[in-house]
């Protein structure tokens, strides 16, 4: 739970960073982040030299991000397993050789099964990318921008607040019953019901009080922000330029004209 | 059960956002009916809790290993149908977002997988009904026992609707090679596990709150809660036992046995032996039946959804040698590009 924590305040000091991605407009970002995964998704399940120019958009953006590759593999780790666990039955049921490397035939089923593995890494790499280089205010106003309900962004934000201090409360609960129970894994059965139904029933009250002072504070059903950075020249290149390379590499197929320039 | 994007085609993605859209705008046309702005809060605080709450491992009695909490359920009968709906999303969003758990673009799936049966069918065909049967008789112990119920049986069946329509999903979106049943028998038995295990915890979380503020839990309040001495912690435990017993025993024999019709069309019979090798072995086990020609049929005729973006693209659809080599190239280019913000990143730090 501490490890989820770090990983929160990691992405929102991340979030506030200076580059120039930082910069770009947040509705302009959530555009091309959202075009981008759509293209992802929309390859063939062959079409993986087809499939890997789109890697040079995310890995470009991190360089100009200044953010790290390697940050986001860590979150691999939760995307993979469902992703490998349906991937890795295609080699089994798809075994039509494609072609030869090395008199060793590749099936359809290995092509198949490394361009979904592909595609996963891709879409994390891009959505990641967004909310490392936004703050979550800012997506939630480009949200309301397009007309996302006034409750649910409210909601939105509200929750991602309280999800900080309820992750550490329960945080400290856990370290308290754990020093109390030395050795013992997990929290025990006849604790399961009174564990966080004493943190439910405290919060429920909490949220009372919360309520009364949002009132008090003269909430009339929606928030104020602060202006957001308005959309301008430097955000409609970078979406111009972004959808033209995704329609570009969706297009052409660059894995294989490369290849072919080089082996007759 | 959180879905990659990876794990959907555009065309399917797209058409789960637009029904969990719907969902989503009836229940805040719902709730600003009812003037349950106040509301508000009190959702945001409760989903941050079970957003944490789902963090807590509970250690499974005698066996060593650990389970989690149900969200859905939890929610839906704490705050309602409607409110729990959207309180699920916003949990499932900060969940894609920040925790890479789960696809931006198949939040709509699973928001229909997750959010949708754990509320709304968790509510009104399970929730509600129990609630207001007269199950176990009358009196305190009565009320408790039919929520320890519908908490387990609520977790089960909306964990194996949300599993059944993973399977479905990545079946439409022609991802996968794996049989439509093949895969079904894969996912179905270890939600069934899941979800008695998340039912059991939440049934804890559920009667604790029972036992302190029984006027918080929906519906529980209508049915009036009688005064009754305190049932002892062993008979609690005891009914437990048994509900596990019956909904686990019951299920899990029909689910290893005979999981439904669909796979007793793939494979045969029961004796056919599918629970020891899971139906791999397609020429012994009648994957050749007609439901599996239906089945394998819908799969070809979705797996071009893929390519409804640009159906005009010339981009071919194979890979061929000379391909990879030139993927490999694209590659080494995007290693080069890092190589070289690092080197510019150092220069102009110096």
């Amino acid at each position: 739970m501490e490890k989820a924590l770090a990983e929160l305040g990691h992405m929102d000091e991340m979030a506030v960073m200076d580059s120039p991605v930082h910069h770009l407009n947040a509705g302009a970002k959530l555009l091309a982040t959202v075009i981008y995964i759509i293209v992802v998704m929309s390859f063939d399940k062959y079409s993986l030299s087809g499939l890997v120019p789109m890697l040079l958009w995310p890995v470009f953006m991190y360089q100009m991000s200044g953010i790290h590759v390697s940050t986001c593999f860590y979150k691999l780790r939760i995307v993979l397993p469902l992703v490998m666990a349906v991937g890795l039955f295609n080699p089994i049921f798809d075994r039509e050789i494609m072609f030869t490397i090395g008199g060793v035939g590749v099936s359809g089923g290995v092509i198949s099964m490394i361009t979904l593995m592909l595609k996963g890494v891709l879409c994390l790499m891009a959505s990641f990318l967004l909310v490392a280089t936004t703050p979550f205010d800012s997506i939630c106003a480009a949200l309301q921008r397009v007309h996302m309900p006034k409750m649910l962004v409210t909601l939105l934000l509200l929750t991602y607040r309280y999800v900080g201090v309820m992750t550490e409360e329960l945080a400290v609960m856990t370290d308290a019953y754990h020093l109390r129970a030395p050795g013992q894994k997990g929290i025990q059965f006849s604790a399961w019901g009174s564990f966080l139904g004493q943190v439910l029933l405290r919060s429920m009250d909490r949220a009372q009080e919360l309520y009364s002072s949002m009132l008090l504070r003269g909430y009339h059903q929606h928030f104020h922000y602060a202006p957001i950075k308005k959309f301008g020249s430097e955000d409609a290149i970078y979406l111009a330029l972004s959808i033209a390379f995704f329609a570009a590499v969706k297009m052409i197929n660059f894995g294989e004209l490369l290849g072919s320039m080089f082996m007759r | 059960m959180h879905m990659a994007d990876a794990l959907l085609a555009p065309a399917v993605a797209g058409a789960m956002y637009v029904a969990s859209g719907a969902a989503a705008g009836v229940s805040i046309k719902k709730l600003k009916e009812d003037d349950n702005t106040q509301k508000l809060p009190t959702m945001a605080v409760t989903a941050a809790v079970v957003f944490a709450g789902q963090m807590i491992n509970y250690t499974i009695p005698g066996t060593g290993s650990s389970g989690h909490m149900c969200g859905g359920m939890l929610l839906t009968a704490l705050l309602g149908p409607f409110a729990g709906f959207l309180s699920m999303i916003v949990v499932l969003a900060i969940q894609c977002l920040f925790f890479a758990d789960g696809g931006l673009m198949a939040l709509g799936a699973n928001i229909w997988n997750m959010a949708f049966y754990g509320c709304f069918v968790g509510y009104y065909l399970i929730w509600k009904p129990i609630i207001h049967s007269k199950w176990f008789g009358e009196g305190k112990s009565a009320l408790r026992s039919r929520i320890i119920v519908a908490s387990i049986l609520g977790c089960v069946i909306t964990l194996q609707l949300g599993a059944f329509s993973v399977v479905l999903e990545t079946s439409l979106s022609g991802i996968t090679e794996l049989p439509f049943g093949a895969f079904l028998a894969l996912m179905q038995p270890i939600h069934l596990a899941i979800g008695l295990v998340e039912g059991l915890i939440t049934a804890a979380v559920l009667c604790f709150v029972f036992e302190s503020r029984p006027e918080m839990l929906m519906d529980v309040d209508e049915v009036g809660v009688p005064l009754e001495a305190k049932r002892s912690l062993n008979s609690t435990v005891a009914i437990l036992a048994i509900v596990a017993l019956v909904v686990g025993g019951g299920l899990s024999l029909f689910a290893s046995g005979n999981p439904d019709g669909l796979e007793w069309a793939l494979f045969g019979n029961a004796d056919g032996g599918y629970s020891t090798n899971m139906g791999l072995d397609e020429e012994n086990f009648g994957v050749e039946s007609s439901v599996a020609e239906k089945a394998e049929s819908v799969q070809e005729k979705t797996s071009f959804l893929p390519d409804y973006a640009f159906p005009d693209s010339e981009s071919a659809v194979g890979t061929s040698v000379s391909g990879i080599v030139g993927a490999a190239m694209v590659a080494a280019l995007a290693v080069l590009i890092s190589i070289a913000g690092k080197f510019f990143r150092k220069k102009n730090n110096a």
